[in-house]
């Protein structure tokens, strides 16, 4: 079989197209490359659909967090303790534990059965974790810049006359962006890192369909020789950060377009938060 | 004083040459009644008594140690152990990588345990990853569930994540019978693998010429059977 | 334990429950809380030490030495740490042997002979004849190694932009007293870069707080494999057999975690400032503001 046979085969088998059955042996490095990059396609679906929802959900958080109100604070405070405090392993196993205590025939809301069944697949369960978590980390590290927001520039802005939604709107939300990009660059990255966990401690995989890891590993428990597919989910992963930081830098660029080139805050990558 | 550092020395090397002999066996420790690590914190199970009177009967020192069932042929392979005495069914991929000693477990049947007797087989089944059952799930048409444990593979199966669990009928048995009639085996068992041996190192040949005859001796004077008979009922298949 | 446990199966209520919760498989999970500890306290310094020879590597004017420094966290950084800990521990343990082997065997054959890996019993890490406890030892080392070698990749990181943050000026006024690079490094470098460093330091910390739960992944019996195996539901083959109680066992780790996280950031609080005290830095001037 070549290896353009393959690809065509495998490309899209973690979603369910192509070839039902995986490889059952005469393992050739084309299977693994395909299979495992078939596989990075749900990291990324994690990875980029939990980013995309978190960040909202993190700036409202990370504005309650700041608020003067303890009715808003507190929970924020608990919310962003408990995420940032205990392994994402145990989240995903307490989660799944209670997802599949709710009922299997639907729950009757208003007179409207609504389906239950799908909360305990990975797709659905596993992003909703990985969601709340980036959102306590990426809450974090948007309550920091906004406290780091410069004195003088709200003193400057009140001056002017902007108080309320207009201050936040053009004084608040565009410096505490700038401000804590690098730092999110680096939450990115670790999300995407963290979605290797899903099928690997979290959820069951579905009609063997998961990500990279439970392909890597199907193929060193088939092959027994760890040292060719782990190798193969490293190098996707490496490049995958390459992207990531590219990606986020361009966006630093633009936040920080305004400044003499000698201030720009280059993206460090540093360990702000990780899980 | 000269004699006794010498006399000790002897002792020591004595010791030295002896110890060579010590093989060690590898587990997993989660799979009972094969093996598990009983409340005293022990490697125990079928294994356990087996492995002990096999190393009685070749004259080796044993020592037991617990390895992740995921990586327990690589680290074979890497000599961190000797044996692997974990319930591992002779299969041929697996043979092309090691060598099997004789089994000391007759074929075992694998069987579908579920909730209700008309349960549909080929709907949703679990099976833990990366075993013979778990390939032969995916093969039969069904929709395979797969989780990192033996336990969570029932648990779905409990909590209708699954529609029936697929896994060795040993293994099963103990559960279904003390779940009080809430689980039951469905359809026909299946026979898979070619019973259960020690896996060895290809070039350990001699280690494995030791091991198959212990192994012979076990079956003709029937204490393997009895052995069987002891840790998996009377009704187990035996040789 | 106790005399009263001698026939579990015939006990019940309190007495079972104590007799349960003192079985020696539950000794060795209280005792795995102390691995844990007991590996963190090992492998943070270690981590720190990496990272420090990584971070001096890559600021060095060598080229390849830089490089090396560079490189090294990058690509540690890039990959998930699961990944790396699935291969590395085996890959390390072949390569250990292999360099013992040129040593101390005759035979030097290429020892990888299609997937097996063989050297001579003389060449073994740890000898074949050593007691359980070497082996014990050996793995626990390997697995504190790994863990070094990836947290000290980000700790590198950390390092490296701390250095860069010492203010330029300081280290000028240093050589103007006529201070060589080494006295610089030593005396002014190195002893001011903390206070940047500790943020970061403090992060990494607690990622690897959260990170000790891949332990089983590297062969080491850390608390979540025994809150795993103990919570798991228990035939008649176990002395004391109970239904799957997993979601206990998880919770009383989710409660672990956040009580050590919590010290553990009370502590880096008060570290951090202390480490401020003095420092041309924001927070010092707010501690000089406040006892004045």
């Amino acid at each position: 079989m070549s290896c353009w046979q393959t690809v065509q085969d495998y490309a899209f088998r973690s979603i369910g197209f192509g070839e039902n059955l995986l490889p059952r042996s005469d393992f050739t490095l084309c299977q693994q490359i395909t299979l495992i990059g078939s596989g990075l396609i749900w990291n990324v679906y994690f990875g980029a659909l939990a980013l995309a929802f978190g960040f909202f959900f993190a700036i409202a958080v990370a504005l309650a967090k700041s608020s003067r109100h303890r009715i808003l604070r507190k929970p924020a405070d608990w919310f962003v303790f408990v995420f940032r405090g205990s392994p994402l392993f145990i989240q995903f196993f307490l989660a799944y534990e209670t997802l599949q205590l709710l009922p299997k025939a639907g729950v009757e809301v208003f007179g409207i059965t609504v389906e239950t069944a799908w909360t305990t697949r990975a797709w659905a369960g596993a992003l909703f974790v990985l969601f709340l978590n980036t959102s306590a980390y990426a809450a974090e590290i948007f309550h920091g810049a906004l406290k780091s927001i410069p004195k003088g520039d709200l003193e400057a802005a009140e001056a002017y006359g902007l108080t309320g939604w207009q201050k936040f709107r053009r004084i608040q939300w565009p410096t505490m962006l700038r401000l804590a990009w690098p730092a999110y660059t680096n939450e990115a990255i670790f999300l995407f890192h963290a979605t290797t966990l899903v099928f690997f401690s979290g959820f069951p995989a579905f009609r063997q369909m998961g990500d990279a890891l439970y392909y890597a590993n199907y193929f060193a428990d088939k092959t027994f020789n760890p040292f060719v597919p782990y190798p193969i989910v490293a190098a996707y992963f490496i490049a995958l950060t390459l992207i990531l930081t590219f990606g986020f830098g361009l966006v630093n660029r633009y936040l920080n377009r305004h400044l003499p080139s000698n201030q720009k805050s280059r993206i460090r990558l540093r360990p702000q938060l990780i899980r | 004083m000269k004699k006794l550092l010498l006399a000790t020395a002897l002792t020591a090397l004595a010791g030295a040459a002896m110890a060579q002999d010590v093989v060690r066996l590898g587990t997993e420790g989660a799979y009972p009644p094969f093996n598990f690590i009983n409340d005293a914190g022990e490697i125990a199970g079928f294994e356990r008594d087996v492995g002990d009177e096999l190393c009685k009967r070749a004259e080796l020192t044993c020592e037991w140690v617990t390895n992740e069932w995921d990586s327990i042929i690589p680290n074979l392979q890497s000599g961190n152990y000797d044996v692997i005495i974990a319930g591992m069914s002779i299969t041929d991929e697996r043979d092309e990588v090691i060598d099997f000693s004789q089994n000391y477990f007759p074929p075992a049947a694998s069987a579908y345990v579920a909730l209700a007797a008309d349960a549909d087989l080929k709907g949703v089944v679990s099976a833990q990853v990366s075993t013979i059952q778990a390939g032969y799930v995916a093969e039969s048409g069904a929709t395979l569930l797969e989780f990192a444990t033996p336990d969570e593979t029932i648990a779905a199966v409990r909590n209708g994540e699954a529609v029936a669990v697929f896994a060795d009928k040993d293994f099963l048995a103990p559960i279904v019978a003390e779940s009080n009639g809430e689980l039951m085996f469905v359809g026909e068992p299946v026979q898979l693998g070619g019973g259960v041996g020690l896996g060895l190192r290809e070039s350990d040949t001699e280690l494995k010429e030791k091991l198959n005859a212990a192994i012979q001796s076990m079956k003709d004077d029937g204490s393997l059977n009895a052995l069987i008979e002891k840790h998996f009922g009377p009704e187990t298949a035996k040789f | 334990m106790f005399a009263a446990c001698a026939d579990p199966k015939a006990i019940e209520g309190l007495t079972w429950a104590a007799c349960y919760l003192t079985s020696g498989k539950h000794i060795d999970f209280y005792l795995s809380f102390a691995t844990v500890l007991l590996l963190l306290a090992i492998t943070a310094p270690t981590a720190l030490a990496m990272g420090f020879a990584g971070a001096t590597a890559a600021r060095s004017r060598f080229l390849p030495l830089s490089l090396l420094g560079k490189g090294y966290a990058a690509i540690v950084r890039g990959v998930p740490d699961i990944v790396f800990f699935l291969f590395f521990v085996i890959a390390l343990d072949q390569g250990i042997e292999y360099l013992k082997s040129l040593a101390v065997c005759d035979d030097h054959s290429w020892p990888w002979q299609g997937l097996e890996f063989r050297v001579c019993q003389e060449a073994k890490v740890p000898l074949g004849a050593s007691s359980a406890i070497w082996h014990q030892a050996y793995g626990f080392a390997l697995a504190v190694f790994t863990f070094a070698i990836v947290f000290g990749a980000f700790a590198a990181n950390v390092l490296y932009g701390a250095m860069g943050a010492v203010p330029k000026a300081q280290l000028e006024t240093a050589e103007a007293y006529g201070m060589s690079q080494a006295q610089v490094f030593r005396r002014i470098l190195v002893p001011q870069m903390w206070v940047y460093a500790l943020p970061g330091l403090s992060n990494l910390w607690m990622i690897l707080i959260k990170a000790t739960p891949l332990l089983f992944l590297l062969g080491v019996k850390d608390i979540v494999y025994w809150a795993r195996e103990l919570g798991g539901s228990k035939t008649q083959a176990y002395e004391y057999p109970h239904p799957d109680w997993r979601l206990w066992y998880f919770l009383g780790l989710l409660v672990f975690y956040l009580c050590f996280t919590k010290v553990s950031e009370v502590v880096l609080a008060r570290l951090s400032a202390r480490l401020s005290r003095g420092q041309a830095t924001a927070g010092g001037e707010a501690l000089r503001k406040a006892a004045a």
